[in-house]
């Protein structure tokens, strides 16, 4: 591998990750056009679901959550990966992260916009949203502090912040070198967003240091903030969703559906702007492997669910349980065992399948798998009340599933504008890692943090 | 302070849901019609369940009227993020309709399924209109609502009772749904008085409260005999 790599010039690179930044295609355009109009549509949905009211969405009693929550965990959980893999991957030294953390931090920061709209959504009175923010007002009316809802917003904004940080700070270097090559108005964007980094020794040296201290802060903050959403559901009295091991499931769910995003999002970017000499096949085989190990551990998690569920046979328990597996929601619960497990674990196990293309249809069936996952949490439990006579059914309506096509194509159109405005492969750290694996050629080399940096200049 | 309290003699309902009419006036609770209710969009602060016993030919429907339990432990209120949904001194499970938001996780985690959505707005065609309860506020689209022991009614009693110098006497309030039973199967009242009819049926052997086994605490108790005999 370190042979591909170290044929690049440091111009060839330069001409690859920032040409993007410069040239536009006319593909981007359509893009751009395509995904904008599918959010218009998704945005009028909403717009009629506002003024009408919930009724147009399928939600009813005793189903009062439907889509809109489903996606919400699903968009938690992808979001959730993006800043901690890349911050695992930081702290492991590993050696070939370079060219994976920031199209993962970005997944981080677009999901966590996207998900953090669907409790919004949902709200029965969205104008009066602002009541959840603990702000003084005159009348000394706050935000119950006990309800997981609160917990849920709190951890939000953190992690939001967190992330957005975590992936601003290290795109600073990049920022400069994009400055002083470009002219015009984008001088003075990219000028004004490097924040007059010059590169001097003391700059990197503190760079490390903070994101070195960002990479261990950032972990605890994404475990709590999918452990809270798991906290929505586990702390509330209802059958199937009472459940201890809900906060470590959901992160590993979160985990899991992260790195199939990524992998996805990495197959995109490396097909549309050529960068099959940066995500090259060791880093889909890794991330492949990566990705087999959460299929086990999913798998795992589920079966002590629902095993535990199944042996104690509560009749409470178990009529979400059979609505679940037997019931008419068990197309969606094979389905997820088929896509979350069946279809992706002989695909990733195989060295010979585990290929770029490989990782890609595992990583899809993943995501649609998870996607049934957080929705039969929702839709599961609320269907199957303890009393019997309330018992119902729900099927989403065309306004959330426009809602749903809008939020989606908005995540895309994210990831699309940024990685048009920005080098989504880490141009410095690429290169720093290139140089350590020339000095040392093994293929791990750990990187230490307090390592000054002469080898990495913004010219050559 | 009274601990307000109902008792409902389940062998005494014939499932005739005149409560439910009742609720209906004096609550100011729309008809959805029968499409919206096919959707499970009932708008009913009070349902009478029908569950048949025994096996044919020697089957019988029993029916048990469903409110809000007015939990002393409720699970509805500590969810709330914004306390729209909280406990009142007197014990109640009181919802301030214009500080809901419609996050809608109280009526998730109520465990008797009782709290009721306004999906939508609500018209009254005229004169439909004339009859709505001065006493009672019209929730608008997106807030959660639910069975208040009929408040207005123990407000007023109160009200009319410190008029006249007095504390509130047993029988001075009555829910439209105890007003209008016609089997005399619920009885309203005050559950710290020893001496109520409440407190005193509530007594039987025969009581028992629903899903007591979450600890809610309901402020409802049920009366059923163990033996049925087939009249």
């Amino acid at each position: 591998m370190s042979d591909e790599t170290g044929s690049l010039t440091t111009r060839m690179m330069h001409e690859d990750l920032i040409r993007p930044v410069v040239f536009t295609g006319r593909r981007f355009y359509l893009a751009v056009a395509l995904l904008g109009l599918i959010v218009l549509w998704g945005l009028a949905a909403w717009g009629y679901q506002v003024r009408t009211g919930m009724g147009v969405a399928g939600i009813n009693s005793p189903v009062f959550w439907g889509v809109y929550i489903a996606t919400y965990i699903f968009f938690i959980g992808i979001s959730n990966a993006g800043t901690l893999i890349s911050a695992m991957l930081r702290l492991s030294h590993a050696g070939w992260r370079h060219p994976v953390t920031r199209c993962a931090e970005a997944i981080t920061v677009f999901a966590l916009m996207v998900g953090g709209m669907f409790p919004l959504i949902h709200l029965g009175r969205v104008w009066k949203f602002y009541w959840l923010i603990p702000y003084p007002n005159e009348r000394g009316l706050w935000p119950n502090f006990h309800s997981p809802l609160v917990w849920d917003f709190m951890a939000i904004n953190t992690y939001l912040l967190g992330s957005f940080v975590y992936l601003y700070l290290p795109m600073l270097p990049d920022l400069a070198l994009i400055r002083d090559r470009v002219n015009g108005w984008r001088r003075r964007f990219y000028g004004l967003l490097a924040l007059g980094w010059s590169g001097t020794p003391v700059e990197w040296h503190r760079l490390e240091k903070a994101i070195s201290i960002l990479a261990v802060v950032i972990i605890p903050v994404a475990i709590s903030m999918h452990s809270v959403v798991a906290w929505d559901f586990s702390v509330a009295l209802k059958p199937m969703w009472h459940s201890t091991i809900f906060a470590p499931y959901f992160v590993v769910g979160a985990l899991f559906s992260g790195i199939a995003i990524l992998i996805v999002a990495m197959v995109i970017l490396r097909r549309v702007f050529h960068l099959e000499a940066y995500l090259e096949p060791i880093h889909f085989n890794n991330l492949g492997l990566l990705l087999l190990m959460f299929c086990c551990l999913w798998l795992y998690f589920t079966f002590a669910e629902y095993l535990v569920t199944w042996y104690g046979h509560l009749p409470d328990e178990m009529a979400p349980f059979r609505f679940r597996v037997e019931g008419s929601l068990a197309p969606f619960f094979w389905g997820m065992v088929l896509m979350n497990f069946v279809i992706p674990v002989p695909i990733l196990a195989v060295r010979k399948t585990r290929t770029v293309t490989g990782c890609l249809v595992a990583s899809l069936s993943i995501l649609i798998g998870m996607w049934l996952e957080r929705y039969l949490i929702v839709v599961g439990t609320l269907s199957r009340p303890r009393l019997e006579f309330a018992w119902g059914h729900y099927a989403p309506t065309w306004v959330e599933m426009s809602i749903l096509a809008g939020t989606i194509a908005y995540f895309i159109l994210l990831y699309v504008l940024f990685s048009k405005l920005f080098p989504i492969i880490s141009i410095w750290e690429f290169k720093q890692g290139r140089r350590l694996r020339e000095r040392r050629p093994t293929r791990d080399v750990p990187v230490m943090a307090d390592e000054p940096f002469p080898g990495v200049m913004l010219d050559d | 302070m009274a601990k307000w309290g109902m008792v409902i003699d389940l062998d005494r309902c014939t499932g005739c849901e005149a409560c439910v009419i009742a609720c209906h006036a004096e609550n100011n609770l729309p008809i959805v019609g029968e499409e919206e209710s096919a959707k499970g969009r009932q708008h009913n602060w009070i349902r009478v369940e029908r569950y048949w016993e025994g096996e044919y030919p020697h089957i019988r429907a029993r029916f048990i009227p469903v409110l809000c339990q007015q939990c002393d432990h409720a699970p509805c209120e500590p969810v709330c993020p914004v306390y729209a949904t909280y406990h009142n001194p007197e014990g109640l499970n009181a919802q301030v309709y214009n500080r809901c938001i419609g996050t809608r996780f109280c009526a998730n985690n109520c465990p008797y399924t009782v709290r009721v959505f306004n999906w939508f707005d609500h018209h009254w065609e005229k004169p439909l209109d004339e009859q709505l309860n001065p006493d009672v506020s019209i929730r608008t689209r997106g807030m959660m609502e639910k069975c208040t022991f009929c408040i207005q009614r123990i407000h007023r009693a109160r009200h009319q009772a410190e008029d006249e110098g007095r504390d509130i006497r047993d029988g001075d309030v009555q829910p439209a749904c105890v007003q209008s039973c016609p089997t005399e199967a619920m009885v309203f009242g005050d559950l710290d008085d020893p001496d109520s009819r409440v407190s005193q049926r509530a007594r039987s052997r025969r009581a028992f409260r629903l899903l007591e086994e979450l600890g809610t605490e309901p402020s409802v108790i049920y009366l059923k005999g163990d033996e049925w005999v087939e009249p």
